[in-house]
């Protein structure tokens, strides 16, 4: 095992088969639109860019007819430069699987104007309105074009390099201006208003401004003349942000007939953290410990995405064992998500309490040996560029770690599951609740761009780990989980089944960690020296808990820092099918559904 | 529990030599002080909000193995009608705060604060953020910080220990919410999103600063 392993390609490269399915497309649509596409020719870019004018049909045929049927992640990226602003789209092959067909649309910077792609896919929705509010592209024919993370009448496009934020000191950290003198400042102390905002030149509060509240409910637009029957009037109700079942600070406006749902639209930014902001200004090491920031519940397999697209970046490799704990890690955390995505659901299901108090041992087991190794429970910043922080701890509470993990592996885990299994499949709450409520169809959710357990639930075997393998996965056996109605009950089985799954693949990982032990756990050089050697751009992505979470990192030669950050968040792209799922049913179940698409707001909101 | 001045004789009144030990002169603040603050301390209810990755350590510390409940603190609403304390756990957000201060008006007196996190006492890693309020306590008062990202359940229990050493200091004759004119019981303006987030009280402010931008935009 371990040879083949040795002679194995590393994460970042690409197999070479003779009928490579991204030429054999890119041929196509070039002979096709001679004149509007052209070759990527900045050096370490990949992809084609299209001109505006024939985006929808390039899309089109690139659903339709090559295959690429699924529009994974859309960034922007402002080229100060050149005075243009770039959207990347990532498109895959749910069928084929393997690499991304990149398609890009340069725009000009002061009139960014292009073709929504909403009609030809939904899932473009919201990352289309992000792109808008935080760069300013101009999306003709989206249906909802309104900010989504700041709120309406906000000033200026954040994203945009020429942007500075109140807190501005300089573009590129280590800022030099952090120790003038050897005397520590504070912000606060040089911002006119004491606090972290600024105001455009002479601004003066009406004190008229609208509440934050009422942008919300502008997206809302059921008249009385849409319903068929009797005609009654429809109400339009808030949930959230302070609510108990949402999960956080997350909000929806719903608009109901009766109790039944007509519209629901949801509101985000309230957690928006401008992680990409902070990104572009950090070093490449620095983001690590945000990434643990984003999908807190699994800081684990968010470090392993990011370090996957910046060693793709840097060409290096990482060393066995290394690979061998990641695994560990990432899939120790998959259960622990997991473990909590099912005790919530029962939670908003009425259980209160109660299936999360019985997996809370198993996932305090689990925290404790990512204290031990990392430091921390939750926020564990572990893994680096060509490798990890540390070693595997001696012990974990005084047990020793490989009897840790043992007991962990084939006796505690396993236990918890099956209890919660004999608990909860079978009953009759569970049932009656989940069976046919908040159906999506297979098609759909490729459509919506929806990733995870919710697009396997809806009968889709597609899965990062052996659709574009990366690490060792494509040594490891297991299946991918896949369920076909498309319910919240087959969200909620078939997280129970994903847990097994890992079961499996921590049971082989175990005898590599104990063959591997004393070896060198990182390779390269010293973090903190960390320049990139080539300019270009990477995406690296891994099949998150909550589904595929990608990274798109571009870096010019020499730099320290990243040019364009983005992040391709499950959470936030899965909630696009949300009204979708909801539509029909009662507020109550909204609840149940959202609690089954499990979304962490951190990642939703950035 | 003790009454600091039991026993001690007042020098206004003369007690009579036989009754010295039977007697208590004291005050009724000072008699009710220990008796109310006991009660209050031990049944802290918090409300159930949670903002970010903190809010998941504060369930855990609600959860079984560190059991929030020995303290008389884990019965989490969901109003804030029905809550005494509010744990604000994780980053504070300028789309948020309105709604953080609006809940603290809403949430009936006596009412405490715990800013737990590095997010919520001054605005952690993300402090430099566009979006996020360095630090809660820009808005709305707080008891008690607690330092951490995030804070080991163990370290949110100490915050709310010491909580409850401050409970222990106060005093009915001179807590704000039963005085007039104290100006922390007031309520709190809630603050506004204009192109960014604006705070009622610094009206004033923004207009000097606006006229003071306007006369270098025109200058340059
Ligand atoms: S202090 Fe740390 S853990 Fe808490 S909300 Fe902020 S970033 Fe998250």
């Amino acid at each position: 095992m371990s040879d083949m392993i040795l002679e194995a390609p590393h994460a970042g490269a690409m197999p070479d088969s003779a009928e490579d399915p991204i030429a054999a497309a890119t041929a196509v649509l070039k002979q096709r639109f001679p004149d509007h596409i052209q070759d990527e020719t900045r050096d370490g870019y990949e992809g084609i860019v299209v001109h505006p004018d024939k985006v929808v049909q390039v899309s089109q045929a690139l659903r339709d007819e090559l295959g690429f049927n699924y529009l994974s992640s859309i960034t922007g990226v402002d080229l100060i430069e050149e005075n243009k602003l770039e959207l990347v789209y990532h498109t895959y092959s749910i069928n084929q699987g393997g690499p991304a067909l990149v398609m890009k649309v340069q725009v000009d910077r002061d009139n960014p104007v292009l073709p929504s792609l909403v009609p030809v896919w939904p899932g473009a929705e919201y990352q289309e309105r992000e792109a808008y509010d935080l760069f300013g592209f101009q999306f003709e024919g989206h249906p909802d074009l309104r900010r989504i993370l700041t709120w309406d009448g906000f000033h200026g496009h954040p994203m945009r390099k020429d942007w500075k934020e109140p807190f501005f000191e300089e573009d590129n950290k280590p800022f030099g201006s952090r120790w003038p003198g050897g005397e520590v400042s504070r912000a606060e102390e040089k911002n006119p208003f004491g606090k972290n905002v600024q105001y455009p030149a002479g601004w003066v509060p009406t004190l008229e401004e609208p509440e934050a509240e009422t942008d919300s409910y502008a997206g809302i637009t059921y008249t009385r003349e849409q319903s068929t029957g009797l005609k009654t009037d429809k109400v339009t109700i808030n949930m959230g942000p302070q609510h108990p079942s949402t999960h956080g600070v997350f909000r929806m406006a719903l608009t109901l007939d009766g109790e039944t749902i007509v519209g629901l639209k949801p509101v985000m930014g309230y957690l928006h953290r401008n992680h990409e902001k902070i990104g572009e200004r950090n070093t490449f090491i620095q983001n690590i410990p945000y990434t643990d920031r984003l999908d807190y519940i699994s800081s684990m397999s968010n470090n392993h995405g990011y370090v996957l697209a910046v060693e793709k970046l840097m060409g290096v490799d990482v060393p066995e064992r290394a690979e061998w704990i990641r695994i560990l890690m990432v899939e120790l955390t998959r259960i622990v998500n997991h473990l909590w995505a099912v005790g919530f659901l029962l939670n908003d299901l009425g259980a209160l309490q109660t299936p999360m108090l019985y997996f809370y041992i198993e996932r305090e087991l689990i925290l404790d040996l990512f204290e031990s190794t990392s430091g921390s429970r939750m926020m564990c910043n572990y893994m680096r560029f060509g490798g990890l922080a540390y070693d595997l701890p001696e012990d974990v509470r005084g047990t020793p770690i490989m009897k840790f993990l043992h007991d962990l592996i084939y006796d505690r885990l396993p236990r918890a599951l099956e209890q919660g299994d004999v608990l909860m499949t079978g009953n009759e709450i569970v049932r009656a609740r989940g069976i046919g409520v908040g159906y999506l169809s297979a098609e759909d959710a490729i459509a919506y761009s929806t990733a995870g357990p919710v697009l396997r639930a809806s009968g889709v075997q597609y899965d990062v780990r052996r659709a574009q393998p990366y690490s060792y996965y494509e040594h490891l056996d297991f299946d991918v989980a896949v369920r076909y109605n498309g319910d919240i009950y087959d969200r909620y089985l078939i997280r129970l089944d994903e847990m097994q799954q890992s079961l499996r693949i921590l049971q082989q990982v175990l005898p590599h960690l104990q063959e591997t032990e004393g070896s060198s756990i990182i390779s390269g050089k010293p973090q903190y020296a960390i320049r990139m050697p080539r300019a270009g751009e990477s995406y690296g992505r891994v099949e998150n808990p909550k589904g595929e979470l990608g990274y798109y990192v571009t870096a010019k030669r020499r730099d320290a820092n990243p040019a364009r950050y983005h992040v391709r968040s499950p959470s936030f792209i899965n909630l696009t099918a949300l009204e979708k799922m909801s539509l029909g049913h009662k507020v109550a179940d909204v609840v149940a559904i959202l609690g089954s698409i499990d979304i962490v707001l951190g990642e939703v909101d950035r | 529990m003790t009454t600091t001045n039991a026993g001690a004789a007042s020098p206004d009144i003369a007690v009579p030599d036989e009754v010295q030990n039977n007697v208590v002169i004291t005050n009724l603040a000072k008699l009710l002080d220990p008796i109310y603050n006991w009660s209050r301390r031990n049944s802290l209810w918090p409300l159930g909000f949670g903002l970010a990755c903190c809010a998941i350590e504060m369930i855990c510390t609600a959860s079984s193995r560190f059991d929030l409940s020995r303290f008389g603190m884990e019965v989490f609403r969901a109003s804030p009608r029905q809550a005494d304390l509010m744990i604000v756990s994780g980053t504070v957000t300028k789309k948020m705060v309105p709604i953080i201060v609006r809940l603290y008006n809403q949430i009936a007196e006596p009412r405490y604060v715990v800013s737990m996190g590095a997010c919520a006492s001054g605005g952690g890693p993300f402090k430099e953020g566009y979006n996020v309020v360095d630090g809660v306590d820009k808005f709305i008062p707080v008891d008690v910080y607690i330092p951490g990202c995030p804070p080991t359940p163990q370290a949110l229990i100490n915050g709310l220990i010491a909580l409850q050493e401050k409970i222990d200091q106060q005093s009915i004759a001179t807590v704000p919410w039963y005085r007039k004119n104290d100006p922390t019981a007031e309520m709190i303006p809630v603050p506004r999103l204009g192109p960014d987030l604006y705070d009622m009280r610094q009206v004033d402010i923004i207009k000097k600063e606006a006229v003071k931008s306007e006369a270098v935009t025109e200058a340059s």
